[in-house]
């Protein structure tokens, strides 16, 4: 589906970067067609929310953005994605390149067992970072607005900060590698309100220097940090699909399609 | 039988369900008791015999024909240089045949197959071990009756426990870790090395110390590789002649003088004692770790 640009966002934004964009993207899981034709632009500094019932494949068509994907024995994706002119999934590119670069966050804050520093240490070494460790694993805990928090202990277990922080510290640990693109499954999902509205806020900041990708169930959360929505359904041979993609705004406002329509209003089996 | 709301009438044998209750728990509890009063009797048996030649000079003394003299000290060096070396033969090779196992191998019929005998290989008997180390590492090798021999043998024997145990640990690491560090850029060998093993460790170890636990009481297969029994000088070297404690306890038992029984049993309360120390050691690194990696 092509993507609608509104008059309005015409005179707010000046250019719009194009950094990742998926062509005719399909994904199966052995016989299963799990997303179908998927046609999107990601456009650089802004945040993009990807909304739709359970099912939809969502998540999935995120996994694809920086090939997390290859990890699910039987997942085969068809199609292309392109991020700075290469198509992520041709046969000369290195996943783990192409993961350094699309970071992600997932739905369940997951630190390594290891302590606060080490879990930001982690992804500089396995990328062979050579410069100050100390000063990366605070730049990084400083993003992620949780330097205040954990200055004084940050050699204690990541897995004794509360739930939030752990989510933040999985941020922070995400931005150290320094990617272009961060992708986000759900990542407030697990998280009680005040700790939701930390990771929105975070978010917010983070705009003006990545490009984000979230994945969420709440429709307010996605109204309240998005600059661009992205309603996936699923059809009736059980794969998901791209309704339509268009400014936040203009989606739960005035969305072009009647199901979307639906789905923003709760009118929505 | 009483009517109920339905109009159905059930008959609700209350009494006897409850003596069938009952009885199930007497059985139950009756089947424990055999287990546990034949170790009580067996361990009381071994004590009154043995507490009496437990003494410093029992552990720090060669072999002898006297009895007052004898100790087991060459079966005890045996046994450390036997099991250190089990040790190392054994962790590199079974760690590995998990990692592969779990994180590598494609999950086909091949797999399967290798999965279904290594579960095997941990039920055949130990004896079967011993004659192929003799055949294998003995003759065709010409290791002769060395350490190294034995090493390689109990090496065989354990290694299917230490890879079971292994994989248990390795799958226990959340896949979340995995994901978390892919996401980051790492490539598999990166994720195995930096967040699997780091977290599996714990488990690893304490399935080794128990794989190691079996090898140590193990006479057969040792019997087969080196019959030696009476050895007046300490190994030092892996491809020296060996005895160790299982042998030791097994020839004083074989004598016809009853003093040597009394060694046999006090050699058995030093086997023992060994081995709760290696049990209690694997107990306390698990409920060490596993705390942390509950959360």
């Amino acid at each position: 589906m092509p993507i609608k640009e509104s008059p309005e966002k015409m005179q707010v934004e000046a250019i719009d970067t194009v950094v990742l964009s998926a062509n005719k993207l399909n994904v199966y899981y052995g016989d299963f067609h799990a997303v179908m034709d998927i046609d999107m632009n990601i456009k650089k500094n802004r945040i993009t929310a990807l909304i739709g019932p359970s099912g939809c494949g969502k998540s999935t068509f995120l996994r694809c953005l920086n090939r997390m994907n290859d990890l699910i024995v039987n997942a085969r994706v068809e199609g292309e994605v392109i991020f700075e002119n290469q198509n992520i999934y041709s046969s000369d590119i290195d996943a783990t390149e192409i993961r350094s670069r699309i970071g992600m966050v997932f739905q369940k804050p997951n630190p390594f067992p290891k302590s606060i520093y080490q879990n930001i240490a982690f992804g500089l070494k396995v990328n062979g970072f050579m410069g100050d460790m100390n000063e990366a694993v605070e730049r990084s805990l400083k993003q992620a607005a949780l330097w205040d928090e954990v200055k004084d202990r940050l050699n204690d277990s990541a897995l004794n900060l509360s739930g939030g922080q752990q989510q933040r510290l999985c941020i922070a640990r995400a931005l150290a590698v320094e990617p272009e693109v961060i992708l986000m499954d759900e990542p407030a999902s697990a998280l009680d309100p005040i700790a939701t509205l930390a990771i929105e806020d975070l978010i917010k900041e983070l705009k003006s220097s990545y490009t984000i990708v979230i994945v969420t169930h709440n429709m307010q959360q996605a109204a309240r940090v998005s600059d661009e929505t992205a309603f996936f359904m699923v059809g009736d041979n059980r794969s998901g699909y791209l309704v339509e993609l268009d400014d936040t705004q203009k989606i739960f406002t005035n969305p072009t399609n009647k199901k979307t329509e639906e789905y923003i209003t709760g009118r929505f089996s | 039988m009483k009517p109920t709301n339905s109009g159905i009438r059930i008959n609700p044998r209350r009494n006897v369900r409850i003596l069938i209750g009952k009885v199930s728990y007497i059985v139950f509890l009756l089947s424990v008791f055999v287990g546990i009063v034949g170790l009580v009797l067996l361990l009381f048996e071994v004590f009154t015999k043995g507490i009496p030649w437990v003494s410093w000079h029992f552990i720090t003394d060669y072999p002898s024909r006297h009895p007052d003299e004898a100790g087991l000290f060459s079966a005890l060096m045996g046994t450390v240089w036997l099991m250190g070396m089990t040790a190392v033969f054994t962790v590199p090779v079974g760690v590995g045949a998990a990692i592969y196992l779990e994180e590598y191998a494609p999950k086909n019929w091949l797999t399967k197959v290798i999965e279904i005998n290594v579960a095997n290989l941990a039920g055949v008997p130990s004896i079967v071990y011993g004659l192929l180390g003799l055949a294998l590492f003995v003759y065709w090798m010409h290791l002769g009756r060395s350490i190294i021999a034995g090493a390689l043998t109990l090496s065989l024997l354990v290694l299917p426990i230490v890879i079971l145990a292994s994989r248990e640990a390795i799958r226990a690491v959340p896949n979340a870790y995995r994901e978390a560090a892919y996401a980051m850029g790492a490539d598999q060998w990166q994720v195995i090395k930096g967040v699997v093993l780091p977290s599996a460790v714990p488990g690893i170890l304490t399935g080794t110390i128990l794989a190691m636990s079996r090898a140590i009481g193990e006479a057969a297969p040792v019997i087969a590789i080196s019959a030696l029994v009476y050895l007046t000088f300490i190994p030092t070297h892996p491809m020296e002649r060996f005895t160790v404690l299982p042998i030791q306890i097994f020839n004083w038992v074989a004598r016809p003088q009853e003093e040597f029984r009394g060694l046999a049993a006090a050699g058995i309360i030093v086997l023992l004692v060994i081995l709760l120390t290696m049990n209690a050691i694997a107990v306390f690194v698990r409920n060490k770790y596993q705390v942390r990696s509950e959360e």
